[in-house]
């Protein structure tokens, strides 16, 4: 067992957890952010991506020993109250997501990618850049589209601060 | 306001749950004193048990309990069944082993469970379960097809011999060779249909609770139709009964067929939480999914297709072998018969036909529905076909189909089917024009001066959705009705609960049901909810698969609305003394037609629950239900053309451009519609390019895993160009059709027909890798 200490989503976190623990069970099970989710077994479909002090990282392959110290971001905190992220905001409108299973792993790895590359993306860039994350629903057409068009949105947004 | 209503591309109510992270799947639940489960499975893929060990295991921190399957045969806990009986060409009845939910004695594929352990978490489960130490005598294995038909193949089941589950024919074998025969031209191709994995990326799960108290059992399951799993398991399995049975499908993460079946899991899971008096939790890892949840497709075919002089279609004669896998699922052995067969007249005018379909046991995972079920099968076969005819006999491939096709409705295929409407033409036209085919003939003189390899592949797809009607379903074998049903609540003040039988799993139900109602009412859509997905809050319902809420569940809504509105309608005419028949629905009012009197729909509904003032002898209340058994199947349509360039040095084929124009009928909300379609294409674009679920000789599934399973990822695919043509459904009151599965139908003949066109030969499986692709082109020029 550890002693861990981490903030989440702006929440100062502590948890005595053995070594083991991925961060995922320490999200989903011990405080219940059941936004994150895990669906594979090998670090392939970017279903559970979180940010650690700003970098998405699939957290089914970080011990939470790993994330000591750290500050995580899950789905469930990037919105300003009622107001949508504009990443979530662009996956609604172009109708990103159907079963929803994948949504928050790739809401989360799209607002990397956007910040990686300042906004200045194409369609190929985006294709390549979500290789991490896999959708069984969308065919990624949308997905594609949503990226895009919340580039352009967190451009404004970014301007407007 | 009408803007919500039909045809319009509203954006998703569910949406707001999920993008913020509020979605509730079933392993998102959590419940007082709850425990985990963790499978012991077969390493093997046929074997005996000699003998289980539990003792280390029941010792190790944290378990409550391990359960063997020999306890589970000891509380008479019924073996798993196929609810649809097929009979063999001689009359005799499809042979069925017994498919216990933990193996007692045999298991017959890896990952067979043997036993379970019960624990206080899922890692000491875990743990546990690799303590639990099972002794097997290793039997001789029949891992695909054809070693499962060999002379000296292993026997799977005792009650199978030969391991042949069923003999099926369909259409009429005489007059069909008598056409061969007379023929001009005959093409004749062996098509392999390989397996997949379904894949929906939430693995399965399962939360089971018993209340001692109530005798009661709640479980929470990732289910495509609550409703079914809740009779199966109370009437065949014996687990409980079905009123003390409440089944809930939260929010489910995909199901693409995966999750129409009960599986062993599930009912493990509520024998369990009443044995140890806890709550029980399992949810499958990626690998057990890749390793239990039911495949797809797995076709060997022998097709012959035979022409006259005029290169009119007068024969086609099939021969199919499938493989079931190693136990017969809930709804197996109907893919490759009453879904598949039935669809081999394609889009076209043949007069005669004959299918013959072999079913056959392998030590493989259980074969199933997914995507399409039956149907991708059958579009394969007919649109290779098709395509290779078209080179053989030197003709345009899209005028060959265009010169067969069925252009008079109703028409009646020889194979069952009686297609209602179409316009097959206007698809391809659609097609033709989107993909600029005239102008491919530059576009691929040019690739090859720059060394490329370009070709264009067609497919003109038919499938049937909304299974139908009970009546007839019920006489070719199927064990359950087809119906839907609803219940339309309108509250005292206004608001509108609309609960259905059928369930989304990402089909975004909560948004067009709301939108059928909201258009009838002329109300917004935030006026109306949509509940599905509990047994203890909806009536009765068959779930949602094979593209049937539409179709079937929307319609059952109109029918309940109609009930509701001419009740609602009496209501308003006694109170405003006018005759029924005056009375109109407009923007949520009750207007009297040519004067200004009008009731708003808060208004009727409260007097409807008030009751101070309605006709003599009416009813109280505003509730009405409906079910609806509709009178055919749906047939949605469409052309897929697909161009791609291949890089003859490395095999890798890019695609230039993939069209789809479709016929569904009407659309209810364009964009989730169009969503429906890309994760279609998605799904069979995979298939042809780079899914297989590989096993090897000795029965291990050596695609286990996302590192070894090639899911598309969103590099793998282009965008797509959508366009719809329609025709509407005569079938139903709102002329749908259906919509969910076209895209994987039509997609994968389209793929492969652009590789072949651009090597010039047909000598080509699935997945067509750059390894395939690269070979296939070497061949050929070696022929040469
Ligand atoms: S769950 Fe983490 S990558 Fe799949
Ligand atoms: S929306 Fe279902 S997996 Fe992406």
């Amino acid at each position: 067992m550890s002693s861990v200490k981490l903030t989440v989503n702006g929440k100062a976190v502590s948890a005595d957890v053995e070594d083991r623990t991925l961060l995922v069970h320490l999200l989903r099970d011990h405080l219940g952010l059941t936004g994150t989710h895990v669906g594979c077994d090998t670090s392939q479909c970017g279903a559970c991506i979180v940010h650690i002090d700003g970098r998405a990282v699939k957290s089914c392959t970080t011990l939470v020993g790993q994330a000591n110290g750290a500050n995580v971001t899950t789905i469930e905190g990037i919105s300003k109250g009622d107001t949508l992220h504009p990443m979530q905001a662009a996956f609604r409108d172009n109708h990103g997501l159907q079963c929803g299973y994948c949504t928050p792993g790739m809401i989360m790895s799209a607002i990397d990618i956007v910040h990686r590359h300042q906004g200045d993306l194409d369609e190929a860039t985006v294709r390549h850049e979500l290789e991490g994350n896999i959708c069984r629903c969308t065919g990624y057409h949308n997905i594609v589209k949503s990226v895009l068009d919340a580039a352009g949105r967190m451009k404004v947004a970014a301007a407007a601060e | 306001m009408m803007s919500e209503g039909i045809g319009a591309r509203v954006v998703r109510k569910e949406d707001k749950r999920f993008i913020t992270g509020k979605g509730k799947y079933t392993d998102d639940v959590r419940l007082h004193g709850m425990t985990y489960a963790s499978f012991v499975r077969s390493p093997h893929a046929h074997a005996k048990i000699k003998s289980i060990d539990v003792e280390a295991a029941k010792a190790m921190p944290g378990v409550v309990d391990v359960l063997t399957g020999q306890q589970l045969v000891d509380d008479k806990i019924g073996n798993l069944i196929c609810g649809w009986m097929i009979h063999s060409k001689d009359g005799t009845p499809m042979k069925m082993g017994a498919w216990p939910a933990m193996a007692p004695e045999t298991v017959r594929f890896v990952g067979n469970a043997v036993a379970v352990v019960i624990a206080e978490t899922r890692n000491q489960a875990r743990d546990a379960a690799e303590a639990v130490e099972v002794a097997y005598e290793e039997l001789p294995v029949a891992a695909d097809i054809r070693a499962a038909i060999a002379p000296d193949a292993p026997q799977i089941h005792p009650e199978a011999p030969g391991n042949v589950i069923y003999d099926w024919t369909i259409g009429d074998e005489a007059a069909t060779n008598e056409a061969f025969k007379k023929a001009a031209n005959v093409v004749a191709m062996d098509i392999v249909n390989n397996r997949l994995s379904p894949n929906a990326m939430e693995p399965r799960a399962a939360v089971a609770e018993y209340d001692p108290a109530e005798e009661h059992f709640t479980l929470y399951t990732t289910s495509q139709n609550p409703h079914v799993a809740r009779l199966v398991l109370s009437a065949f399995y014996n687990v409980a009964q079905e009123h003390k049975l409440r089944v809930i499908a939260p929010d489910v993460g995909g199901g693409f067929g995966s999750k129409i079946f009960i599986y062993p899991e599930e009912m493990v899971a509520l024998w369990a939480s009443k044995r140890t008096g806890r709550p029980v939790k399992w949810t499958s890892d990626r690998t057990e999914a890749f390793l239990t949840d039911a495949h797809g497709r797995d076709h060997l075919t022998k097709a012959e297709m035979a022409f006259d002089k005029d290169n009119k279609i007068i024969g086609l004669r099939v021969k199919t072998h499938a493989n079931l896998g190693a136990y017969m699922s809930l709804f197996s052995s109907s893919v490759p018969t009453y879904l598949y067969a039935t669809l081999l007249s394609g889009q076209y005018n043949i007069p005669n036909i004959f299918a013959e379909v072999v079913s056959v046991y392998t030590n493989t995972a259980p074969v199933d529905a997914y995507r399409g079920a039956g149907r991708p099968e059958a579009s394969f076969v007919m649109e290779r076909l098709m395509e290779t005819a078209a080179r053989q006999l030197k003709v345009d491939p899209a005028e060959l189909r265009r010169k067969n096709f069925i252009t008079q409705f109703p028409h009646q295929t020889p194979v069952i089917m009686a297609y209602d409407t179409g316009d097959f033409g206007a698809s391809l036209d659609a097609a033709l024009k989107a993909a600029d085919y005239a102008g491919f003939p530059a576009r691929k003189a040019k690739a090859k001066a720059e060394g490329k390899l370009r070709g264009i592949g067609f497919s003109c797809y038919i499938e049937a959705c909304g299974i139908a009607p009970s009546k007839a379903v019920g006489s070719l074998g199927a064990g359950v009705g087809l119906w839907e049903s609803c219940e339309v609540r309108v509250n005292p003040v206004g608001t509108i609960e609309i609960l259905t039988g059928s369930h989304s799993h990402g089909q975004g139900h909560e948004t067009t049901f709301a939108q059928v109602v909201a258009d009838r009412l002329g109300i917004p859509t935030s006026q109306v909810s949509i509940v599905h997905g509990d047994t203890d809050k909806v009536q009765f319902g068959m779930g949602t698969y094979g593209s049937r809420s539409g179709a079937v569940g929307m319609s059952a809504i109109v029918k309940a609305m109609e009930k509701v509105e001419a009740k609602a309608k009496k209501i308003v005419a006694h109170q405003l003394e006018a005759s029924e028949n005056d009375i109109v629905i407009e923007n949520g009012e009750f207007k009297v037609t040519g004067t200004d009197k009008k009731i708003a729909l808060p208004m009727v509904a409260l007097a409807a629950y008030t009751a101070h003032n309605l006709p003599d002898g009416m009813e109280p209340g505003l509730k009405e239900t409906a079910f609806y058994d509709p009178t055919n199947f749906t047939f949605p349509a469409g052309a897929y053309i697909c161009e791609v360039e291949i890089d003859p040095g490395t095999g890798k084929t890019e695609f230039v451009n993939f069209v789809a124009a479709d016929d569904f009928g009407r659309l209810i909300n364009p964009m989730i519609v169009e969503g429906q379609v890309h994760g279609g294409l998605a799904q069979g674009i995979g298939q042809a390019l780079l899914e297989h679920a590989v096993y090897d000789k000795s029965g291990q599934l050596v695609t286990a895993s996302f590192m070894d399973y090639a899911m598309p990822r969103a590099d793998d695919l282009p965008s797509f160009k959508l366009s719809h043509t329609t025709t509407l459904c005569p079938g139903n009151p709102l002329g749908i059709k259906g919509c969910g599965e076209a895209g994987a139908i039509g997609s994968t003949p389209a793929v492969i027909n652009a590789i072949t066109d651009a090597i010039g030969h047909d000598r080509i499986t699935m997945p067509a890798s750059p390894n395939e692709v690269w070979h296939a082109i070497h061949q050929k020029q070696a022929a040469e």
